[in-house]
């Protein structure tokens, strides 16, 4: 059963990387892809454009992001009854601590920060899929649910 | 330096099984043990013979207990602002699907339902260790030294 993961993440080579990276350690992960904010809810909400998005079973949400940034995007996630159990990953260049104490008071899952070599960049995805989608037991999303019920 | 390990668990094997498991895998963390919720309530807030109690770096949480159960534990710790950012992993011998859910909704940052197998609940706590004291970032609270202002503790940031 492919496993759907929405990465939220402006970064052309950051994405790139996490792409590759996931090809190589898990060939059923299914990576959808938003550039923004704006456009994560939309897939999340399944609006105009999205109207046939999956439900991700994981959540990679970059901070810094235009027009909608990650932490509005983490606080919608987890005040909406229909997508806070999603777990939600943060996935970030920021190693402030105030990023970190504000993504937690969010309800963010976990935090974790970019690496910057690509070596590390590769293991960090090895072990966001070896613990959250090899080890974690996730909610299952029954039949097409998830959107609007 | 040291973390702060709280495990919340009734069953005196389980918790027997944890300690042996953390004192393998990493022998910086220091684990504290309650058996209920009641008794969690009371180390998180530093109340009654917990007033020394360090705050927690990660907390392990089972669902099924005496007096307060982890339902109603993992609600009042994702409720309090001074409490809301310690990760809270669930781990259970439950695999229902509706305790995943509303743990997940509760807003545990994680759900593990507890293996049977002696070796599979040494990996798992290995897995633990190195994902959330290893590769995560954990907030890291100012703590000025000897300051427990009890319970109420509103944190200006």
């Amino acid at each position: 059963m492919p496993l759907q993961v929405l990465l939220v993440e402006d970064s052309p080579g950051d994405l790139r990387l996490t792409r590759e990276a996931f090809r190589d350690v898990n060939p059923f992960v299914h990576l959808d892809v938003a550039k923004d904010g704006v456009e994560a809810m939309a897939f999340l909400r399944r609006e105009t454009g999205h109207v046939h998005a999956a439900r991700p079973d994981l959540i990679l949400l970059d901070l810094n992001l235009p027009r909608m940034d990650g932490r509005q995007v983490l606080a919608l996630i987890k005040e909406d009854d229909n997508l806070k159990s999603i777990p939600t990953v943060i996935l970030t260049s920021s190693e402030l601590e105030a990023d970190v104490m504000k993504s937690y008071s969010l309800q963010a899952n976990c935090y974790l920060s970019k690496p910057m070599h690509f070596e590390a960049f590769h293991s960090l995805v090895k072990s966001i899929n070896d613990f959250w989608l090899n080890s974690v037991k996730l909610p299952e999303h029954k039949g097409a649910g998830g959107g609007s019920a | 330096m040291a973390l702060e390990v709280l495990l919340i668990e009734d069953s005196p094997g389980d918790v027997r099984l944890t300690q042996e498991a953390f004192r393998a895998a990493n022998n910086g963390v220091h684990l504290h043990v309650v058996n209920d919720g009641v008794e969690a309530m009371a180390f998180l807030n530093r109340e009654g013979g917990y007033a020394q109690a360090p705050r927690p770096d990660l907390t392990l949480l089972d669902l099924n207990m005496p007096r307060m159960d982890g339902r109603q534990v993992l609600a009042l710790i994702k409720n309090d602002d001074g409490l809301k950012t310690i990760p809270t992993v669930i781990l259970t011998t439950s695999t229902a699907e509706d305790d995943i859910v509303a743990s997940y909704r509760l807003h545990a940052n994680c759900y593990f339902s507890k293996p049977v197998q002696l070796e599979d609940f040494e990996s798992l706590v290995k897995t633990i260790n190195d994902f959330w004291l290893t590769t995560a970032k954990l907030p890291r609270e100012e703590k000025p030294a000897g300051t427990t202002n009890g319970a109420g503790n509103n944190r200006a940031d």
